[in-house]
């Protein structure tokens, strides 16, 4: 065997493990930074970040109501490191929400979700969600009034799903309220089958990615030339882990992750608000029906996301970002119908009076439910009819806008709730923040 | 497939083995739905074994001569409000407010309570005076004797209005 071989073989197993994650050779069009932004692999590596300073975290973290918040306050004052090892998970976890949805709008917005990736966007689907139930479950786990009132008032919200909700959420809770016994599932959810759960699905994301034939790629591109996966790839994928990781280390050693008085059951902060990522389905509680709020909008939105590879479209542009001019100029429509359309909603129901109040005698199913989803409803179905007639688009093109005005909708209850909501959840207009 | 199969009454056995094979798809759910409820139910006892057996639930609150009428006394080691009407009738409240379950708080002044959470409120009784509250605070049918006033935790009702019978009496 001559020297170079032996040299070669050594790489191999070095980078085996690296090779049996990646093909060997992908195609050089993907390997451009704009396609993905590096998202999907940022979210794996946040997952590796969140199991390390997640078991650390266990070995002093203890569950129960008299000692959590004790254990919390020790590891931040005695313990060596201990205070950025709780930011780092802190401020990862908020980064893997963040990471994780735009990483699904990118996916979205290439067109990507349509098969073959259909498995890849069910299987994303289903990581979102965990991503989400992961967060929650480990915000109750400080015990400080911050996670106990957001648990409660977030649980809460289960109840107003007809039939079914105060059985899950009693489930959850392990009682009528949040106790020892919710401390109990929210720990075991959080430190062993969600953790568990995601791993298994990323496994079978990782596959699904693989059978597809890998990354996206855009028609004028079948014909790009095929590029070593090490170096191309693995630089590439080396210099993004390393930014993001330099970057939750600067802003963990900035800034300390919250931590408020000692949950206490019988006095609520002013006001109590979900954790973040839940803000714009409490506020669109304020406006809705809780029928259809906490129901039937957010199972449409969830069952429309799982059929949406499956809707048959007969143009292939897939791999270019919003799929083509028309695309993007309807998706900017849609963006600002969208945001004026939440605007003037929140607007519309902080100054009409209640309707609960104006028309006592008609059921507020109607006047908070019904109707304005009917509004809703049919201002986009308008816009989407204005912008075919317009734009000549095709089905991907018209799904797209409707997503696009979902997010950017959803979006502006987002931040309205996160921001501009003061004591008792009243509204404070941006000039008097 | 064989051609064997094939020509002897294959419709007959194709039928057959569709039919077997919706059998097994559904003794797989059945076998799915099996192991859920399992899991549920492995949720739910053990949570149990913390509780206390209903007749543990009985709390004293105090003696009758400790809430003077007209007044509104929280207790907030069981988590209620109890309640003495000008006419020196009882009710007890239960302190968590029936929009997201934060904790009400008594204002003397106004005479109401008053969620901290979304800007609900309830007068003394515990009705709803401005929503996003969806129903009246929830009560507690206060048990008064030898002139003891007692609740029973587990006994915590919902309701829709105020009737005078959620009202006790000390005689
Ligand atoms: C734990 C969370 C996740 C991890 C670790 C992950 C990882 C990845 C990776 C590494 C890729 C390939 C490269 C890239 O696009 O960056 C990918 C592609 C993909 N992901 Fe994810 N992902 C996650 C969540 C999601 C979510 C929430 C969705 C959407 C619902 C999703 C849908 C997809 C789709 C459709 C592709 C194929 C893209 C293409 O072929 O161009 N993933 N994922
Ligand atoms: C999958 C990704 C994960 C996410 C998104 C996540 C998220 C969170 C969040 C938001 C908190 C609250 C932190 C705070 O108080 O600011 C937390 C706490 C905690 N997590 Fe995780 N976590 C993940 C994985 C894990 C794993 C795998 C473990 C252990 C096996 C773990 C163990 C803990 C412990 C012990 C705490 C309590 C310490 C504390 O609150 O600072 N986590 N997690
Ligand atoms: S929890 Fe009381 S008003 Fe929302």
């Amino acid at each position: 065997m001559t020297e170079h071989h032996a040299t070669e073989k050594r790489e191999k197993s070095r980078f085996g493990l690296i090779l049996h994650l990646h093909p060997r050779k992908v195609k050089a069009s993907t390997l451009r930074f704009t396609l993905t932004f590096g998202l999907g692999g940022m979210a794996a590596l946040l997952v590796v970040i969140q199991v390390v300073t997640g078991l650390l975290l266990k070995f002093h973290y203890e569950p129960s109501p008299e000692n959590a918040y004790n254990s919390i306050l020790n590891l931040q004052e005695s313990l060596l490191f201990g205070k950025m090892l709780r930011n780092i998970h802190h401020w990862s976890a908020i980064a893997f929400v963040w990471v994780a949805f735009l990483h699904m709008l990118r996916t979205a917005f290439t067109g990507a979700y349509r098969p073959p990736r259909d498995g890849t966007w069910i299987t994303g689907l289903a990581l979102m969600l965990l991503v989400v139930l992961s967060n929650f479950t480990g915000y109750l786990l400080p015990w400080d009034q911050l996670s106990y009132w957001a648990v409660t008032v977030g649980t809460s919200l289960l109840s107003y799903i007809p039939l079914a909700g105060e059985p899950i959420r009693r489930a959850l809770l392990g009682g009528a309220e949040v106790g020892q016994p919710t401390l109990t599932n929210f720990f075991n959810l959080h430190t062993g089958v969600i953790p568990l759960m995601i791993i298994a699905l990323m496994a079978w994301h990782f596959w699904r990615i693989r059978r597809a034939g890998g990354v996206i790629v855009a028609d004028r591109d079948k014909e790009s030339p095929m590029a070593d996966t090490k170096p191309y790839l693995v630089n590439r994928e080396f210099v993004v882990a390393i930014t993001l990781l330099a970057a939750i280390f600067i802003i963990s050693s900035l800034l300390d992750a919250p931590l408020r008085e000692r949950a206490n059951p019988a006095f609520s902060p002013n006001p109590a608000k979900a954790p973040w990522y839940f803000m714009g389905l409490q506020e669109l509680l304020i406006h809705f029906h809780p029928l259809f709020a906490v129901f039937i909008l957010p199972v449409t939105a969830l069952v429309a996301a799982v059929w949406m590879p499956y809707i048959k479209s007969t143009d292939r542009n897939q791999g270019v970002w919003f799929l083509s001019p028309a695309g993007i100029r309807s998706a900017r429509m849609a963006a600002a119908t969208g945001m004026i359309m939440a605007i003037i909603f929140i607007t519309m129901s902080e100054i009409l009076p209640d309707p609960e109040v104006l028309l006592p005698e008609v059921t507020p199913l109607l006047t908070t439910g019904l109707v304005p989803f009917i509004l809703a409803a049919g201002t986009v179905w308008l816009l989407l009819k204005y912008l075919r007639r317009r734009y000549s688009l095709k089905r991907s093109e018209m799904i797209q806008s409707i997503v696009v005005l979902m997010v950017v909708s959803y979006a502006v209850l987002t931040v309205t709730g996160i921001f501009f909501r003061g004591g008792g959840m009243n509204l404070v207009w941006p000039w008097n923040v | 497939m064989s051609g064997r199969i094939k020509d002897t009454g294959s419709e007959h056995r194709k039928g057959r083995r569709n039919f077997t094979r919706r059998l097994w798809k559904i003794l797989g759910i059945v076998a799915l739905a099996e192991f859920l409820w399992f899991i549920l139910s492995l949720l739910k006892p053990s949570k149990e074994t913390h509780k206390s057996r209903p007749a543990d639930t009985i709390r004293v609150i105090g003696s009758v001569e400790e809430f003077p009428a007209g007044s509104v006394t929280p207790d907030r080691v069981n988590r209620l409000y109890i309640v003495r009407e000008k006419d020196g009738a009882f009710l007890a409240l239960s302190l968590t407010c029936p929009h997201l379950g934060c904790s009400v708080l008594w204002n003397a002044e106004t005479q109401q309570f008053d969620c901290p959470c979304h800007s609900s409120a309830f007068d003394h009784r515990g009705i709803v005076l401005s929503s996003p509250a969806p129903r009246p605070l929830d009560y507690l049918p206060v048990i008064i004797e030898e002139g003891k006033v007692k609740v029973d935790l587990g006994s915590m009702t919902k309701r829709k209005r105020f009737e005078s019978n959620q009202l006790t009496y000390a005689l």
